[in-house]
């Protein structure tokens, strides 16, 4: 059985064939659209091999779980990968017009399918170390990513966004080092089962606060978000969604992953933590996009106040509440790349991202203010796009936990990001054009219908998950009972040999 | 600045570094050495050649493109993997065979050897392309 190795060998399937072709530069975002259209079918694939017949398990090389490298597929993470899958269609799509020739003929398409490749292999693995080199392979490919063009902006931003990575990278190294002295096992399962019956709490504690900082670094979470406002909004727009897409919620899935699994020992420090945490995190960036005017800048805030809600779901720490995270997840990677992509079309359309230079667009091009206006009040919260389902899961959640402080820092929090969106809809959109800036370049060009069509399909998506509730809410129940509950994951990696010993 | 008893050591030390990253390749199963460093030794001989010469002498000396080690080697390194599947084992299961040589000698080659000769052939492309890529501005 291949299938759990499928997703990181698609994309490296993909970057043999764009380096084989790499002279014929015409074929590069043909053969990179073909690989993640195979990716996506893979993943739905995957996803209903994993509804019908559970846990997927492979142990490369043969070599049995506790000392191999074993590979896992459960239902958060086929659901994570069908995500992934969704990000790279779309990215692949945009890219056609919006990565201009010098940056394609510069590994553009190779580098986007090596960070699939770490995203895929981060979802997939059961194995903290094989985890690690997961992350580095994505880091190493977004270094390259983030700086690629080379244009001032963006090296400044990369030195921040490459240093603090770095730095999360260490923890995350002395987090492993630290608990496979302890426990000698890197498998994630046979850590559980080993932790599960160590009776040192303390000794433990002190490589989960590793894990903790080098994953909050990765997600961006309070104390340690600064990096990423000071570098997303630098490159192109398509390498931002990307980002913004996948990369954070990298480091959300490994928390949930590590703080649900095996790091459940001491939930009076942890809980109460990640619910401070996420709220903290919500209110900062949520207040602090309030007083930025790039798009750009918004929207790098908003990544930080939305992931808040996915540590206060993992902070409730009940089935709906980790539900309500994954839930939330799904429709955050959906709406937060679509809007991404709609200010890159709003980029095209004015030739800036500064609100104080554009406007009127509402009265040029009335559709986009509609393919504007799905993913930014889905965000907001407005019912019935996906951010209000997300939300109200995960209120409701906090308010039957008990959790009544986080529940209205949460609403109000939504308060703000509708402020924020709407005051985008009034400046781009709704105002008049500013007297003083002159008419732009791709002002009565007709948009590509490559970078439209990705903004389309994705907003349709947000207007499905918010009409069918129901069925994803109770795929993302299934896949926390699974989390909550770990003992089938244990034995689906361990065996049962190996338990009754 | 040319030099020409840099460029005579350069050629005459090409060959004998190529024999000896294979060399060290091949004995990287058991004992110390393997694709990466044999990699990284088959790019020091090149990247002493475009010093001794420069980089398009080297990159003709070199006859296929860096960007097609890369690619072979990652092409090869994928192939490994394919042979347990077709023995029905897990996927990336080492398969070896035992070939009988004269003077009762036997090799062993197997898939660990032919991902790592996919790892040596990376290594070498990786380096010459961001060596070369730097040399040249």
């Amino acid at each position: 059985m291949i299938l759990p190795a499928l997703p990181v060998l698609f994309p490296l399937i993909t970057i043999i064939f764009l380096l084989i072709n790499f002279q014929r530069r015409e074929w590069q975002p043909w053969i990179g659209l073909t690989g993640s259209l195979l990716q996506l079918i893979l993943a739905v694939f995957i996803l209903i091999r994993v509804r019908y017949e559970g846990i997927l398990v492979l142990h490369t090389g043969n070599w049995q779980a506790p000392f191999g490298i074993t590979l896992v597929v459960d239902a958060f993470s086929s659901i994570m990968i069908l995500l992934a899958g969704i990000i790279a269609v779309s990215i692949s799509i945009y890219s056609f017009e919006a990565i201009d020739r010098q940056r394609q003929s510069f590994f553009y398409f190779p580098m986007v399918h090596g960070l699939l490749m770490g995203v895929n292999g981060a979802f997939v693995t059961g194995d903290i170390f094989n985890l690690y080199v997961w992350f580095e392979v994505m880091l190493m490919a977004s270094f390259v990513l983030i700086t690629l063009g080379g244009e001032k902006k963006q090296l400044r931003g990369a030195i921040k966004y490459v240093t603090l990575n770095l730095v999360s990278s260490l923890f995350f190294l002395a987090g492993i080092g630290l608990l496979y002295g302890k426990t000698g096992t890197l498998n994630m399962a046979d850590l559980a089962l080993k932790l599960s019956v160590a009776n040192n709490n303390i000794l433990i504690n002190s490589s989960a606060v590793l894990f903790f900082v080098a994953f909050s670094i990765k997600s961006a979470v309070f104390p340690f978000f600064f990096w990423l406002p000071a570098s997303y909004h630098t490159p192109p727009v398509a390498i931002t969604a990307l980002f913004a897409g996948l990369l954070t919620k990298v480091g959300v899935y490994a928390m949930i992953r590590f703080y649900t699994l095996f790091f459940v020992q001491d939930k009076l420090f942890w809980h109460p933590l990640f619910l401070w945490i996420g709220g903290f995190t919500m209110v900062v960036g949520v207040l602090t996009a309030a007083s930025q005017y790039d798009i750009r800048k918004i929207l790098s805030f908003h990544i930080i106040s939305q992931i808040g809600y996915m540590i206060m779901g993992l902070g409730i720490f009940t089935v709906a509440g980790i539900a309500g995270a994954i839930f939330y997840m799904a429709h955050n990677i959906i709406a937060k790349t679509n809007t991404f992509l709609v200010a890159g079309l709003i980029n095209r359309a004015t030739g800036s991202y500064d609100l104080k230079s554009i406007g009127g667009l509402y009265k040029v091009r009335p559709w986009l203010a509609i393919l504007f206006i799905i993913p930014a009040f889905g965000l907001a919260g407005i019912p019935p796009l996906s951010g209000f389902f997300g939300k109200l899961i995960l209120i409701s959640a906090g308010f039957n936990a008990g959790e009544y402080v986080i529940s209205f820092i949460a609403l109000a929090v939504g308060l703000f990001t509708l402020f924020s969106m709407v005051k985008i809809w009034n400046e781009a959109f709704w105002k008049a054009r500013p007297e003083n800036s002159g008419p732009s370049e791709g002002e009565n060009e007709k948009l590509p219908v490559s970078m439209v069509l990705p903004v389309v399909f994705l907003g349709l998506l947000t207007l499905t998950m918010g009409f069918a509730v129901r069925p994803i809410l109770d795929f993302a129940m299934d896949a926390s009972l699974q989390l909550l509950n770990p003992g089938p994951y244990i034995e689906a990696v361990l065996g049962s040999d190996y338990l009754s010993h | 600045m040319r030099s020409q008893l840099l460029q005579m050591a350069a050629s005459r030390l090409l060959p004998v570094t190529m024999i000896l990253s294979l060399l060290v390749f091949y004995r990287g199963h058991n004992d110390p050495g393997g694709g990466f460093i044999g990699g990284l030794m088959a790019a020091a001989g090149f990247v002493f050649y475009a010093l001794a010469f420069d980089t398009r002498e080297a990159e003709k000396k070199l006859r296929v493109s860096p960007l097609m080690l890369i690619a072979s080697g990652l092409s090869i390194a994928f192939i490994s993997t394919l042979p347990a599947l077709f023995a029905g084992n897990p996927f990336f299961t080492g398969e070896w065979v035992s070939i009988s040589l004269p003077f009762s000698a036997k090799l062993k080659p197997g898939t660990p050897m032919l991902f790592d000769f996919g790892v040596y052939l990376t290594v070498w492309g990786i380096m010459l392309t961001v060596i070369f890529n730097i040399m040249e501005e």
